[in-house]
C-alpha cells in the first residue's frame, strides 16, 4: 500500500478524505484495487481512467451480488451511459457502503439501487424486480405470479403512506429507519 | 426528514391569485375551476419557465425548489394509466414533487440540499457575510454566457447551494458536503467553488482537516483482522460476524486493563523483585494448573511486596507506617496496586456503558414481521460468496412465501405444514432431525426452520388454540422451568460437595506427601467438573426446549440464554462464596489470595480447553459424521448464542481474578486471540451459514447488556466486598498485616496529612465526604432521580409516538374511502413543506390531510426527539387549518 501512496497527489488525497466517509488507508487500498482492474499500460493515470462495467463486475465483492448491475449504474457518472466507473465513482460507491456512512445517505442510495427504471419512485415493476433479485434466479425459488401480486400488495399497504400506488424516497426512508439492521447490512468492505 | 414550510411550491401560480382559501366543504366546487387554470398554466409554463426561474431564484434562493423539476415532469407519461381516478393535473403535480424527482435528477438533489442548508442556517441564525454577494458574481456572469438551458439551471443551482453553504460555519459546511448524495466529481466542483470564495484563509483549515482526530484513529481501529472479519462477513453474513465483533470488543477491554496494570504495578515489581523463595522447577503441567513454578511469579498476588519504592525509610519493618515526610515522592506499591485495579475497573465500566448506550441507540425501534422491512432491509451486501448468496436468496424466498401465506389470511395452514411446524427443531443444528431433512430436501433444512418459525408466528396470531391446549402448554412450561431450576440447583449442590470432598482428598495427599504431579493433578478436578457441567447442561436445556415447543424461535433462544446464564452465575456465586470464606481453599499457612488466583487461572484454562473440545466435536467431528455417514450436504451451524455466553463467562472469570492475579487479563487476551483463529478456521471449514433470521443488532445489544449487568456488576461487587471487608493474608502480598485492603488507602491519607500540612483539606474531604454515608446516600438518590426522570421522558415520548402512529393509520383508513380529489389541493401545498406536499396531495379531504401532515411531522420531530424545539411545519399547518 505504501508504494501506491505516491501516485495520488497529497492534496487530492486529503480532498477525497474530506468528501468521503473513507479513511486515508481505505482510499489507498481502493486505489490499489482499482488500478488492478486497469490494463497495465493505463495504470499510470488511474485517477482519470475509466473501467468498463464488465471489469468492475469481476471484483469479488460485487461478483455474486444480485444488485451488481444496479450498483454500477447508480454510481457511474459516465456521459455515454455505459456504466463504466472512474476512480471517483468507485470511491463514491465504497464511501456509501462504508462503515461510517450515515444511514440517511445509505437509504438514499439503496432507494436508487432498488429503483430499477430510474423514475424516482418504486412502483410495482420495481418491486417485482427487487423481489426477483432477492429470491434468486432458481426455478423453484421464484414466486408465482399470484404470490408476487399478493406480496407487492402487502408491501404497498404497509409502506405507501399517500396511497398513490408507488413508494417514494421519504416513504422508503421511513420504512428503512425502522430497521436497525439496515445500516449494518448495507455495507461492502473492500 | 421533515421539511419546513418556508420553501414554497410555485407551480399553481394561477390558483394562488384566487385569494380564497378552500375549505373541505366547497373543495369539490373549486375543483373544476382549478383544473382549468392548471391546464392553461401547463401550456404557458413550458415557455415561460426559464424567465421565471431567473427572476425567482435571484430574489430568494429558497424559492428555487421546484421549477426545474416541474419541467422534467410535464413530459412524463404513463402515470395516468395506473390511477384512473386521479385527474391528470394532480398527477402532474404529484410527479413534479421534489420527493419524486430527487431520485433521478441531479438538479433536484442540489436544490433539496440547498433548502436543507438554508434551514440549517436559519436555525443557527448566523448572519450572512457581507462579502458573499461580491464573491458570487463571477459565476453569475458565467451563467449569462451559458446557452444550454438545462446546464444553465444546474449551474445556477450549484451557485445558490454554494452561497448557502458559505453562510454556514466551516465544520457544518464540510459535514453538509459530506452527507450529500451527490457524486464525488460534483462534490469536488462544489468544494472548489466554496474554497475559491472563502479565500485563502480557510484553505489552511482544509489542508489540516485530514489529520484531525476523526481521520486517524479510524486507521488504527480498522486494521486488525480487517481481512479476516471481511472473510467471515462475506461468507456468513452479519449474524456470525457479530460473535467475532463481540470477541474483538472483549479483547479491547482486556487490553486496557492489562495495560494499566502492566504499566503501574507489574513492571515496577519486576524491576524491584522481592527476595523470593527459590523457584520450583518448571514441569509443563503448570500451564494447566497455574501452580508450582508460577506460584511465586508476577502472575499472582502473593508475589507482590508491600514495599514503598524510592523511600528514604525502607529500613523500617514491613507493615509499619513510615513516620517521616519523604522529600521525593515515594512510590507506594500497595497503593499503586489498589488504584490500578480500581482505575482499570473504572475504565472498563466507562467503555462498557458507552458501548451499551451506543448499541441501544442503534437497535432502538426494531420491529419485526414487517414485509416491507423484510424486502427492503434483509439483503446483506457483505455476503460475497456465491454459495452463501444462493443460500441467502433461498432463505429470503421462503421467508417471504410463508409470511405472505400468513397475511393472505388462510383459514388454517395446510396440514403438511402444521406437521412440519410441530416437528421439533432445537436451537442447535446438531439436533436436527434426519427425517425432517429428507422431507424437506428441496429447500434444505434452513428453509424448514424458517417455514416453521413463520408458520408458528402466524398460528399464534390466529389464536385458534383451545383453552385446554393452552393450559397444557402452560403446565409443560412450568414443569420445564421447575426441571431446569432443579437441574441448576442440583449442579450447584454437586459442585459444593464435590469441591469439599476434593479439598479433603488434597489435604490427605499432602499429608502423605505423595508426588507433586499427583497433587497438582488433583487441583484440576474441580475446574474440570465445573466446565463439564457448563458444557453439558446447555444441551440438556435444549432437550427441555424441544419438549416445551416454544411459540417462536425468538423466545426459544431467549429462554436458552436465560437458563444458561442462571446456571453459570449460580455456580460462580457459589465458587466466590467458597473462595472468600476460605472453606475449601489451600491450607492456612499459604497465601489464600494466590490460591484463589490459581483457582481462577485453572478455571479459565479449563474453559478454554472445553471450548476447543466443543469446536472439535461439535463442529469438526459432527461435520464428518454428517458427510460420511448420513451423506447429506448439510453442515453444522454455528450456535451464536451459546458461544457468546461462553465468552461472557470467561470474561467474568477474568474480572473476578484481577485482584488476585494481575496478569489474568493477559492470559485472557491470549485465550481470546487463540480462540479467534481457531473459531474462524473451524467456521470456515466446518460450518454453513446460519439459516435462521438473526437480528444481529438487537442480539448484540442483549449480549453487551448481559456482559455489563450480571457479569461486570457481579465482578465489581465481589471485588468491592474483597477490598472492604475481607482480611488479606498475614504474610504475603502488598496488603500484608492490614485489617482490610481498604485500610491501606486510609492509612495513606493519614500519612499524607502528617507529612504536609498544606493538604489537610484533602484528608478532611476524605474523612467528611467520602467516609460519610449520608453524602453517598444523597448522591445516589440524586442519580436515581435523574435516571427516573430520563426514563419517564423517554416513555412519554414513546407514548406520543405510539399515539401518532395510531392516528396516522386511522387517517389513512378514513382517507381510503374518498378518492378523486383534484388539484384544488395545490393551493394548500404552498404552505407545506416539500415532503409533506406529496403526502398532502394524496386523496384525503383537506382537514384529514392537514392532520396527517401534522401527525407525520410531529411524529418525526418526537422520533428525532432529543430536545430540539418542534420545528415550524406543524405550526404552519395548524395555522392554515384554522383559517
Amino acid at each position: 500500500m505504501g508504494g501506491s501512496a505516491s501516485l495520488i497527489p497529497r492534496d487530492l488525497l486529503s480532498e477525497y478524505q474530506e468528501l468521503t466517509f473513507l479513511s486515508k488507508q481505505e482510499i489507498l487500498l481502493a486505489y490499489k484495487r482499482f488500478s488492478e482492474l486497469l490494463p497495465r499500460e493505463e495504470r499510470e493515470n488511474a485517477c482519470s481512467a475509466r473501467v468498463p462495467k464488465s471489469q468492475i463486475l469481476t471484483l469479488p465483492e460485487l461478483r455474486a451480488n444480485p444488485f451488481q448491475h444496479r450498483i454500477c449504474h447508480v454510481f457511474s457518472t459516465s456521459e455515454t451511459r455505459d456504466d463504466s466507473m472512474s476512480f471517483e465513482d468507485f470511491l463514491d460507491m465504497l464511501s456509501v457502503f462504508s462503515d461510517s456512512a450515515t444511514s440517511d445517505i445509505k437509504s438514499h442510495y439503496a432507494f436508487r439501487i432498488f429503483d430499477f427504471d430510474d423514475d424516482g419512485t418504486l412502483d410495482r415493476k420495481d418491486l417485482e424486480q427487487l423481489v426477483n433479485c432477492l429470491t434468486g434466479q432458481g426455478e423453484e425459488s421464484r414466486l408465482s405470479s399470484a404470490e408476487m401480486e399478493q406480496l407487492i400488495q402487502n408491501i404497498l399497504e404497509e409502506s405507501d403512506i399517500d396511497k398513490d400506488g408507488t413508494i417514494n424516497l421519504s416513504e422508503f426512508q421511513h420504512v428503512v429507519s425502522r430497521s436497525p439492521d439496515f445500516a449494518s447490512s448495507f455495507k461492502i468492505v473492500l | 426528514m421533515s421539511q419546513p414550510p418556508s420553501i414554497t411550491l410555485h407551480v399553481p401560480e394561477g390558483s394562488e391569485s384566487d385569494g380564497q382559501e378552500p375549505s373541505p366543504d366547497n373543495e369539490r366546487a373549486l375543483h373544476t375551476s382549478f383544473h382549468q387554470l392548471i391546464l392553461e398554466q401547463s401550456s404557458l409554463i413550458e415557455a415561460g419557465l426559464e424567465l421565471e426561474l431567473q427572476e425567482r431564484s435571484r430574489e430568494s434562493p429558497a424559492r428555487l425548489a421546484t421549477p426545474d423539476a416541474c419541467a422534467m415532469a410535464w413530459s412524463e407519461p404513463g402515470q395516468g394509466e395506473e390511477h384512473p381516478s386521479y385527474s391528470s393535473a394532480s398527477l402532474q403535480i404529484l410527479a413534479s414533487m421534489p420527493s419524486r424527482t430527487i431520485g433521478r435528477n441531479l438538479g433536484a438533489i442540489i436544490s433539496q440540499y440547498c433548502n436543507r442548508t438554508a434551514r440549517l442556517r436559519r436555525r443557527s441564525s448566523r448572519p450572512p457575510l457581507q462579502q458573499l454577494c461580491r464573491a458570487a458574481r463571477p459565476s453569475l456572469r458565467q451563467y449569462d454566457l451559458e446557452t444550454d438551458p438545462t446546464r444553465a439551471t444546474l449551474e445556477e443551482k450549484r451557485r445558490l447551494l454554494v452561497k448557502e453553504l458559505l453562510s454556514l460555519s466551516p465544520s457544518q459546511c464540510s459535514h453538509m458536503l459530506l452527507t450529500m448524495p451527490l457524486s464525488l466529481a460534483e462534490k469536488r466542483i462544489l468544494r472548489r467553488q466554496l474554497s475559491g470564495q472563502r479565500g485563502p484563509l480557510r484553505q489552511h483549515t482544509h489542508h489540516w482537516a485530514p489529520f484531525s482526530p476523526c481521520g486517524w484513529p479510524k486507521v488504527c481501529i480498522v486494521l486488525p483482522w480487517h481481512y479476516a472479519l471481511k472473510q467471515i462477513g462475506g461468507r456468513f453474513g452479519s449474524s456470525v460476524l457479530s460473535y467475532f465483533l463481540f470477541l474483538k470488543t472483549l479483547l479491547m477491554l482486556n487490553f486496557f486493563s492489562f495495560f494499566i496494570l502492566l504499566a503501574f504495578v507489574v513492571v515496577l515489581q519486576a524491576v524491584y523483585p522481592p527476595a523470593s523463595v527459590s523457584p520450583q522447577p518448571f514441569t509443563g503441567l503448570e500451564l494447566l494448573t497455574g501452580a508450582g513454578y508460577f506460584t511465586h511469579s508476577l502472575l499472582y498476588y502473593g508475589y507482590y511486596s508491600n514495599a514503598t519504592l524510592n523511600d528514604p525509610c525502607t529500613s523500617s519493618p514491613p507493615g509499619s507506617v513510615c513516620p517521616l515526610a519523604a522529600p521525593t515522592l515515594p512510590y507506594n506499591l500497595p497503593l499503586a496496586y489498589l488504584f490500578s485495579v480500581g482505575v482499570s475497573f473504572l475504565v472498563t465500566c466507562i467503555l462498557l456503558v458507552y458501548s451499551v448506550s451506543r448499541s441501544f441507540r442503534e437497535s432502538v425501534g426494531s420491529s419485526t414481521g414487517d414485509l416491507a422491512i423484510k424486502v427492503f432491509c434483509t439483503w446483506d451486501f457483505k455476503v460475497i460468496q456465491r454459495r452463501s448468496v444462493k443460500l441467502q436468496c433461498e432463505n429470503i424466498c421462503t421467508q417471504l412465501k410463508v409470511q405472505e401465506l400468513g397475511s393472505a389470511e388462510h383459514p388454517r395452514p395446510q396440514p403438511c405444514m402444521i406437521a412440519l411446524s410441530i416437528a421439533p427443531l432445537g436451537p442447535a443444528a446438531v439436533q436436527r432431525d434426519k427425517t425432517l431433512l429428507q422431507t424437506q430436501s428441496g429447500s434444505g433444512s434452513s428453509a424448514t426452520a424458517l417455514l416453521q418459525e413463520l408458520l408458528v408466528e402466524q398460528r399464534s396470531r390466529s389464536r385458534s388454540q383451545s383453552r385446554c391446549q393452552c393450559l397444557g402448554h402452560c403446565v409443560v412450561m412450568l414443569l420445564a422451568w421447575v426441571l431446569a431450576l432443579g437441574l441448576v440447583s442440583g449442579c450447584v449442590l454437586a459442585v459444593h460437595y464435590f469441591s469439599g470432598h476434593m479439598h479433603m482428598v488434597q489435604q490427605e495427599q499432602q499429608a502423605q506427601d505423595s508426588g507433586r504431579w499427583q497433587q497438582e493433578a488433583i487441583l484440576l478436578v474441580v475446574p474440570f467438573v465445573v466446565s463439564l457441567l457448563n458444557a453439558l447442561m446447555p444441551h440438556l436445556f435444549n432437550l427441555l426446549a424441544l419438549w416445551e415447543k416454544h411459540d417462536s424461535p425468538g423466545t426459544q433462544v431467549f429462554v436458552a440464554i436465560i437458563r444458561n446464564l442462571i446456571l453459570k452465575m449460580v455456580v460462580l456465586i457459589l465458587l466466590c462464596y467458597q473462595w472468600l470464606t476460605r472453606s475449601v481453599i489451600c491450607s492456612t499457612e499459604k497465601c489464600w489470595e494466590t490460591c484463589v488466583g490459581q483457582d481462577l487461572y485453572r478455571f479459565m484454562v479449563m474453559d478454554f480447553i472445553f471450548t476447543l473440545m466443543d469446536t472439535l466435536f461439535g463442529e469438526l467431528i459432527w461435520r464428518l459424521i454428517l458427510e460420511k455417514r448420513l451423506k447429506t450436504k448439510q453442515r453444522p451451524e454455528f450456535d451464536i448464542a451459546r458461544n457468546v455466553l461462553e465468552l461472557i463467562y470467561g470474561q467474568t472469570l477474568t474480572w473476578l481474578g484481577i485482584v488476585f492475579a494481575p496478569l489474568l487479563p493477559a492470559v485472557q487476551m491470549l485465550k481470546l486471540l487463540l480462540l479467534f483463529y481457531i473459531k474462524k478456521t473451524s467456521l470456515m471449514r466446518n460450518c454453513q451459514s446460519p439459516s435462521k433470521p438473526w437480528q444481529a443488532s438487537r442480539m448484540s445489544t442483549v449480549f453487551i447488556t448481559l456482559l455489563c449487568f450480571p457479569s461486570f456488576l457481579g465482578a465489581a461487587a465481589f471485588l468491592s466486598y474483597t477490598i472492604w471487608s475481607v482480611q488479606p493474608s498475614e504474610n504475603c502480598g502488598p496488603f500484608r498485616g492490614l485489617e482490610t485492603i481498604y485500610k491501606s488507602g486510609k492509612s495513606w491519607v493519614l500519612v499524607l496529612e502528617k507529612s504536609n500540612p498544606n493538604i489537610t483539606w484533602f484528608a478532611w474531604v476524605y474523612q467528611h465526604l467520602l467516609e460519610n454515608t449520608c453524602l453517598l446516600f444523597f448522591v445516589s438518590v440524586a442519580l436515581i432521580a435523574v435516571i427516573y426522570f430520563n426514563i419517564q421522558v423517554v416513555r412519554g415520548r414513546q407514548r406520543v409516538i405510539c399515539l401518532l402512529q395510531e392516528q396516522i393509520a386511522n387517517v389513512r383508513q378514513e382517507g381510503h374511502g374518498t378518492p378523486g380529489a383534484g388539484p384544488a389541493e395545490a393551493t394548500e401545498t404552498k404552505y407545506l413543506s416539500n415532503e409533506n406536499r406529496l403526502q398532502e396531495l394524496g386523496l384525503f379531504s383537506l382537514e384529514e390531510r392537514q392532520l396527517t401532515g401534522d401527525l407525520i411531522v410531529s411524529k418525526e420531530v418526537s422520533e428525532d426527539g432529543l430536545g430540539s424545539a418542534p420545528r415550524c411545519p406543524a405550526k404552519g399547518q395548524e395555522a392554515t387549518g384554522r383559517n
